[in-house]
């Protein structure tokens, strides 16, 4: 494989994270967000931003930990529990400092955080960087894991798959504010009707599919 | 073993450092005056979630009383009593009556009619699909107790074929207004007043036809207060109990013997 540069990597996966690799409507996680926040425009666009927030935190964090604590040791096997405790504990971190030093990005975005604490979407895009087959061959290709390209790449990584879930949950908040005011069957109404769409929004993005 | 060992050491390690990284922060970051009026609040409510007062629950209607948007009277359920407390933990005056919900109707199955025989489903919302219910009468309590099983407070029961509501027991919460299909039910202050316990909006002799116990809106009762009282809309008396001194002189006016 050619040697690729770290910018032309950092593109291509911030599209496919927005795009083909989108997390809630390609790889289907975290769609408790996605169905539950998804109502009004302006509360999906703060559950987005604080996804994106959290899941650049969340591989800052994770990504040392995984590089330098668990490869070094054979725990690889460890990831999942080890990066839920991590995540956890920087949720309420942030939380609370928030609370403390931003009172008005609180009052937008604090009401998410405890729903992120624990959001599969969150814990999936740390443990992704490391099955992700483009991130592996740029890793082989520019000296493993443990240098700084790589990392550069995985936060481009958590970047693009926050924007593709924010970018998920815009669309369908418009879709189901248009659904709102529709005639839907009785025995449709509410989360059947809801999931239904949201299925033929996924089907939509699968017209990205090949793109990257 | 050892393996075992350092993979405990690694995730205990990663666990311990958080937690006490939480702790320092929690610390730290602590800024002490926050809610403890709200939790002072929250306490003094119910909590019955209920919703009446227009809120989610009792959580946001707290918040939404701690910040000033909402009033400390609104809760129905805590009546007088929560409101009071509100009102002292916010410091400012409230005026307060205590809401109770009351069954327009008294159409027992002794004097309303029936139009047929109904062995369906035991439920007033079923019974009210199928041409407006088995009750000659197309406005009164249908007394399958749609209500009753919507209450929280357990203070409707039926009796005799109509919903009565304990006033006792009655938190004015307004669920079983909502329920009824036939709206019999109203949220009214609970002051003792004369009531016309009927909801029929039919002439006098179409109603008398379908129960014994209707309103024929004779405005009798109208020409007896001394208080303007009463006033007669749609053949239907009603009673302001803000005027109403209870003398009882409707009562004994009233021909079909239905004010109580």
């Amino acid at each position: 494989m050619a040697e690729q540069s770290v910018w032309s990597m950092v593109i291509s996966i911030l599209l496919a994270g927005i795009l083909t690799d989108n997390m809630v409507l390609s790889k289907f996680l975290g769609i408790c967000p996605f169905l539950g926040v998804s109502k009004k425009l302006n509360t999906a666009f703060a559950m987005g931003m604080a996804v994106i927030l959290v899941m650049l935190l969340a591989t800052a964090v994770t990504y040392p930990i995984y590089v330098f604590l668990l490869i070094p040791f054979g725990l690889e096997y460890l990831q999942t529990i080890a990066f839920i405790l991590v995540i956890a504990a920087l949720v309420q971190m942030l939380e609370i400092v928030m609370k403390r030093f931003m009172p008005p990005l609180y009052k937008a975005l604090g009401i998410y955080l405890p729903l992120i604490t624990t959001n599969c979407a969150v814990l999936g895009i740390t443990l992704l960087h490391f099955t992700n087959q483009k991130i592996i061959d740029f890793a082989a290709a520019s000296g493993g894991y443990a240098t700084g390209k790589v990392f550069v790449v995985c936060m481009a990584n958590a970047l693009g798959a926050g924007a593709g879930f924010l970018l998920s949950m815009l669309l369908f908040a418009g879709v189901r504010s248009r659904l709102e005011k529709a005639n839907v069957p009785k025995f449709l109404q509410g989360l059947p009707i809801t999931l239904i769409a949201a299925s033929i929004v996924a089907l939509s993005f699968l017209g990205f599919a090949g793109i990257a | 073993m050892n393996a075992i060992l350092i993979a405990v050491a690694i995730v205990g390690g990663v666990g311990l450092v958080g937690g006490v990284l939480l702790a320092v922060i929690s610390h730290f970051c602590d800024t002490g005056e926050t809610n403890e009026r709200l939790a002072e609040i929250r306490d003094a409510l119910p909590g019955a979630n209920c919703g009446a007062c227009g809120y989610a629950g009792c959580d946001s209607y707290a918040e939404a009383v701690e910040n000033g948007s909402a009033e400390p009277n609104l809760c129905a359920p805590g009546g007088a009593d929560s409101a009071k407390k509100l009102a002292e933990i916010l410091g400012v005056e409230v005026d307060l009556v205590k809401k109770v919900a009351r069954v327009n109707c008294n159409g027992c199955t002794d004097v309303a009619e029936t139009r047929y025989n109904y062995t369906g489903l035991p439920s007033c919302k079923a019974a009210a699909a199928l041409g407006g219910g088995m009750k000659a009468c197309d406005f009164g309590c249908l007394g399958l107790g749609d209500c009753v099983n919507v209450c929280e407070f357990g203070a409707i029961s039926v009796k005799n074929g109509i919903a009565v509501v304990d006033e006792t027991l009655c938190g004015g919460c307004g669920l079983c207004a909502k329920t009824c299909p036939k709206q019999v039910i109203s949220i009214v202050t609970a002051k003792k007043a004369a009531t016309v316990p009927c909801n029929n909006k039919q002439k006098g002799g179409q109603a008398r036809k379908v129960c014994k116990a209707a309103c024929i809106g004779c405005s009798a009762c109208v020409r007896a207060c001394e208080f303007g009282a009463v006033k007669v809309e749609n053949f239907l008396a009603t009673i302001d109990p803000e005027k109403c001194t209870n003398c009882g002189k409707c009562v004994a006016a009233c021909p079909q013997k239905i004010i109580i």
